[in-house]
């Protein structure tokens, strides 16, 4: 930590910071923990996907690092600074934050306005923020953001309604407006599950494409491992597990080699869209199928109750603390971080 | 043009000999809305063998819900069936769907033929218990006594790994996803149907409660024996569960054929492009290929082939003419496309794929 300290004083090492985020939810009586203590950097350009079953808090964390959500504990660091003051009001910077940073939702049905055009939609963020002069180079920008996620002709889109496009077309205004405002940090939120098949992939290589081009840095949240794999293989993915990450490594590493008992229970799961492998793979067989409820959370390790490697007195006692064991990558069990200190 | 395909389902039917619970023929399913006519099915044809599953795939708005739903004569009142036969023998005998009455058809529905919803919070009164749901549906179809009804409901909430004394006597809400589709499962089974129609059975459960539900599906097919069809959006879920697997697309079954011809060598530019467009989890990247454009409009739908507009093989004869299902490797895998040749030659990666997993398998 302290070595983290000395280089905020330099460059910051991450554009976009999560230190021990906790968010409760619910009434002093019945309060559940929905992200429970999570950490973890992005660094400029990179890609970071969080994945996780839903529940698992994966919405809630990212809407707290795009500050649509104040923590209940925990900061969110936007380029070394802190998001919220120390007295939990929006920082000074508040507003430099909130234009670079922008979420894409996972609705497209629910997320544009059905009563403007595609023009107003996209126009409004703008004018507003004064990042064109006139009505007139409004236009021209909403055209160039048009043609770059692949609206063309952009003449047959600017006056249509939300209702006259298609999901996957919705879904690529949302990713226009997203950028109106030229954003270093977008947070997409499902953005491609409720996507037909043959559509998803154009979506995410254009969105792979901003990367490239703008040199955007994306948080990505997904519940598809395949998704995840495909837009994030340069880049990092974090496994969440009932309000906490439970391994966060590079992509390669975790799909060949995870190492927390609930990645390696995920990926065994599964189905491929490939007969042969899905039907040959070697399963995890789970003690429980049983989700544990926020409010009444297992003791020791959350996974205990169903992680076939449970050792009881150990488990079931202590909850593993989420550490780096080599090679960059972190992950909470007791059992993994054993077996990794055993190998190094 | 309708004519081969029947005779083409027939020499399939054959195949399977009198092990035919349900047979459609050129089934056409229209829906009149303002702005004109929406062909949803067009001319389908398929014949479901006795202890089979069969995976409807496609896009959304491919008609294959429509399908499911016509099989069981549930449409809504703008739909209307101006052609075609649904059959479901039992034995011998015929029951011809589209003919029934709506007496006939409750006695029908759910002996014959249980369909399992998409959604499964929404398929339950939300403020009956369990066990008033499955004794309501018992004396919809007439059924049993009282006492026969909760013995064979408890027997079959245990077969689906469900705690039968706490299930039966729980409100839905008290039930996560998983379980409410383990329910409707075991509800579905209670009059012994012969068929088992699943829309999107997986579709909005989490990993893990998925792989119990497709492991449940395996195992009650299995002992059970009831043939299966379910549709699908999910290539992932048609290649754990299906034995066969047809693509649909515009209201047409475009391929059809075994599972494995369907993934490692598929013939329609359309089932390539969906294959395609799939990240596998195992393994090393793989470039992904989106299919352009979008599923077309079924009130307007292009002439000749519907994917042409779409497809990388056009030709001129694509856009004027509509490709018949036709048979291409053997009487099993059928596809409805003037370019399968073309297609085959790009497939070569997925056929060495395959050649692969079986060399193994043999060593």
């Amino acid at each position: 930590m302290s070595d983290l300290q000395e280089r905020e004083s330099q460059k910051p090492e991450y554009l976009i910071e999560a230190r021990n985020l906790v968010r409760m939810f619910g009434s002093r009586r019945e309060r559940v923990t929905a992200v429970d203590d999570v950490s973890f950097g992005i660094r400029e350009g990179e890609v970071v996907c969080l994945v996780g079953e839903s529940g698992c808090g994966k919405t809630t964390s990212g809407k707290m690092i795009a500050g649509l959500l104040k923590p209940t504990s925990g900061q969110v660091l936007y380029a070394g600074k802190s998001v919220w003051n120390p007295r939990g009001e929006k920082g000074e910077d508040f507003k430099k934050f909130r234009l670079g940073v922008q979420i894409i939702h996972q609705d497209p049905y629910a997320s544009l306005n059905p009563s403007h055009t595609i023009y107003q939609i996209l126009s409004a963020p703008l004018l507003h923020h004064k990042l064109v002069a006139n009505t007139r180079e409004a236009l021209e920008r909403v055209a160039e953001l048009l043609s770059i996620v692949g609206l063309s002709p952009v003449e047959d889109f600017l006056y249509k309604y939300p209702h006259q496009l298609s999901g996957g077309q919705r879904q690529r205004v949302s990713v226009a407006r997203s950028l109106t405002v030229n954003p270093r940090f977008i947070v997409a939120d499902e953005a491609v599950s409720m996507v037909d098949v043959s559509i998803r992939v154009g979506l995410l290589n254009m969105m792979a494409d901003l990367k490239r081009d703008l040199g955007v840095t994306y948080l990505f949240i997904t519940h598809d491992l395949a998704v995840a794999k495909f837009f994030a293989w340069e880049g990092r993915i974090a496994v969440m597990y009932v309000g906490s990450i439970v391994e966060f490594a590079t992509t390669p590493q975790l799909i060949n080699n995870p190492l927390h008992p609930y990645s390696k229970a995920l990926l065994a799961a599964v189905p491929e869209a490939d007969p042969e492998l899905t039907r040959s793979k070697q399963r995890v067989e789970l003690r429980s199928q049983d989700i544990p409820s926020l409010l009444a959370l297992p003791s020791g390790c959350r996974f205990h109750p169903r992680c076939p490697y449970f050792e009881p007195g150990l488990c079931d006692v202590k909850r593993p603390e989420f550490l780096p064991v080599g090679e960059g990558r972190y992950v909470a069990c007791h059992i993994a971080a054993r077996e990794m200190r055993g190998s190094a | 043009m309708q004519e081969a395909r029947s005779k083409m389902e027939n020499k399939v039917v054959d195949v399977f000999k009198s092990k035919v619970p349900l047979t459609v023929e050129d089934l056409w399913v229209e829906y009149q809305i303002e702005r004109g006519v929406v062909k949803a099915v067009r001319g389908v044809s398929f014949a479901l063998a006795r202890g089979e599953s069969l995976a409807l795939i496609g896009e959304s708005g491919c008609g294959k819900t429509t399908l499911g739903v016509a099989l069981i004569r549930l449409l809504v009142q703008a739909a209307r069936i101006p052609k075609g036969e649904i059959t479901y023998w039992r034995g011998n005998q015929g029951i011809d769907v589209l003919s029934l009455t709506q007496r006939e058809l409750r006695r029908f529905r759910w002996r014959e033929c249980a369909m399992v919803f998409q959604s499964a919070l929404n398929a339950f009164n939300p403020v009956l218990r369990i066990w008033d749901q499955i004794l309501d549906t018992a004396k919809a179809h007439g059924v049993m006594s009282r006492g026969q009804v909760r013995e064979r409901a408890l027997q079959l909430l245990e077969y689906v790994q469900l705690d039968p004394k706490r299930v039966i006597d729980a409100y839905p809400h008290e039930l996560s996803g998983g379980m409410r589709q383990r329910v409707l499962l075991a509800m579905s089974l209670l009059l012994d149907p012969q068929v088992l129609i699943l829309d999107e059975p997986t579709t909005a459960l989490d990993i893990l409660t998925q792989r119990t539900i497709i492991d449940l599906l395996r195992r009650l097919k299995e002992e059970i024996g009831f043939s299966m069809l379910f549709i699908s959006h999910d290539l992932a879920t048609a290649a754990e569960l299906a034995d066969r697997v047809a693509t649909m697309y515009a209201g047409s079954i475009v391929e059809v054929g075994p599972v494995e011809d369907i993934f490692y060598r598929p013939v329609h530019p359309y089932t390539l492009g969906l294959i395609r467009a799939v990240p596998t989890v195992t393994g090393e990247f793989e470039a992904l290929v989106s299919i352009p454009g979008a599923p077309p409009d079924l009130v307007a739908p292009p002439p000749g082939c519907k994917f042409h507009p779409r497809c990388p093989y056009v030709t001129e004869r694509c856009r004027v003419e509509e490709p018949k299902l036709e048979p291409f490797y053997g009487e099993m895998h059928s596809v409805a496309c003037f370019n399968v040749q073309r297609v085959q030659q790009d497939t070569l990666d997925l056929q060495e794929r395959y050649a692969k997993y079986m060399g193994g398998k043999a060593a």
